[in-house]
């Protein structure tokens, strides 16, 4: 397995006030070619750009977590349930109006698949 | 797939037996192996689902106490929403991917690290720093914890993969490989076997007749040599070779 020396981002798919507050942490970043690592969803973002967005963070190189509000991975879910790479790893986290529930994510959706009702 | 009498297709020799019984061998060794590796792995996967699910369960915690922190900045500060993303060029936080050896996998982790100066330390200079300061504390260890929740979630995907493969080879040793091993063990005994019993036979039946031959031969010596004794002794001895004077010269 390579040893993705590369991949040092952290990505963000969220409504403006979790992308702003992401970012005064310091995790934004812009690459030479204007690409940025983040992109702010509000109610006018159409649905593609949103699985554009994501689909373009999935490949890229140097993008190792790729963090994406609760309720936005609801609007792609099937884009994440069908994802299955080790790199970069996708995260979902909640948003200021959407709290976390726990039954919605993919990846705790999965465990419960392994493991019956335990 | 042909069932479960599917053997190898080999000549069936004393050698080939030895082969095959040490193959087996190998075969019993490396399931048990292999077995062992994935009770291991499965075990550890265990561990990492039920610290997954805490993890989860403090983000939520830490953003929500975050996302109130970041209103509270709104409420002194107004919107400084708009300048910080446009200010945002090169990233402070990233995340290093060191590799760690569990069991014979390598899975990876992520450590955060601080990449050149602060950024936005200049922000809301004018008024409200402090909460934009404790915003951006807050934020940074929810970070933190992202961090690490990443770290079991990719190890998580890794051991699920590699998991299956091995399942999945102890599966083919035990149902497939085993199974051949032992049919063509079982053949080649039997080959030999029935080559040692028509072996057996054969030397019994060339015995049978040897034995035949020797009483008939005995019969004609007696007949042979009763009527010599009624003559004397003195000539008895000369008629031991009276049988094989009869026989031809041997011409090479």
């Amino acid at each position: 397995m390579a040893l993705q020396k590369e991949r040092n981002l952290m990505a963000v798919i969220g409504d403006e006030d979790s992308v702003t507050g992401l970012l005064l942490a310091g995790i934004g970043h812009t690459d030479s070619k204007q690409q940025s690592n983040f992109l702010v969803v509000d109610a006018k973002t159409p649905l593609a750009k949103i699985e554009e967005t994501f689909e373009g963070f999935t490949l890229r190189k140097d993008i190792a977590i790729i963090l994406v509000n609760q309720h936005i991975a609801e609007m792609i879910r099937p884009m994440i349930d069908e994802y299955h790479q080790a790199f970069p790893t996708i995260l979902e986290i909640p948003s200021k109006d959407h709290p976390y529930d726990p039954a919605k994510d993919s990846v705790l959706k999965r465990i419960s698949k392994l493991f019956g009702d335990s | 797939m042909s069932g479960t009498n599917a053997k190898f297709n080999i000549f069936p020799t004393r050698m080939a037996l030895t082969t095959m019984k040490n193959r087996y061998k190998g075969a019993v060794t490396g399931h048990s192996l292999l077995k062992r590796k994935s009770e291991a792995l499965t075990r550890r996967f265990r561990d990492i689902v039920s610290k997954i699910d805490q993890a989860k369960r403090k983000m939520g915690k830490i953003l929500q106490i975050a996302s109130f922190s970041y209103a509270e900045v709104k409420y002194s500060t107004g919107d400084i929403g708009f300048q910080i993303r446009e200010s945002a060029k090169l990233a402070q936080l990233k995340v290093k991917a060191r590799q760690e050896n569990v069991s014979g996998v390598m899975l990876p982790a992520f450590d955060m690290i601080v990449d050149g100066q602060n950024a936005f330390e200049l922000t809301g200079l004018g008024r409200g720093g402090q909460q934009i300061q404790k915003c951006k504390d807050t934020y940074q260890k929810a970070i933190q914890v992202l961090i690490e929740l990443a770290s079991l979630q990719t190890a998580f995907v890794i051991l699920d993969e590699v998991i299956k493969v091995t399942n999945r080879r102890v599966n083919a040793i035990e149902h497939v490989i085993m199974p051949k091993i032992d049919n063509t063990i079982k053949f080649i005994t039997s080959e030999l076997d029935e080559g040692d019993r028509e072996e057996f036979f054969r030397l019994k039946k060339v015995q049978g007749k040897k034995k035949e031959r020797i009483a008939v031969e005995e019969q004609k010596r007696l007949a042979l040599g009763v009527p010599v004794a009624a003559t004397g002794d003195a000539t008895a001895g000369n008629n031991l070779f009276a049988e094989f004077e009869q026989d031809p010269d041997v011409m090479f």
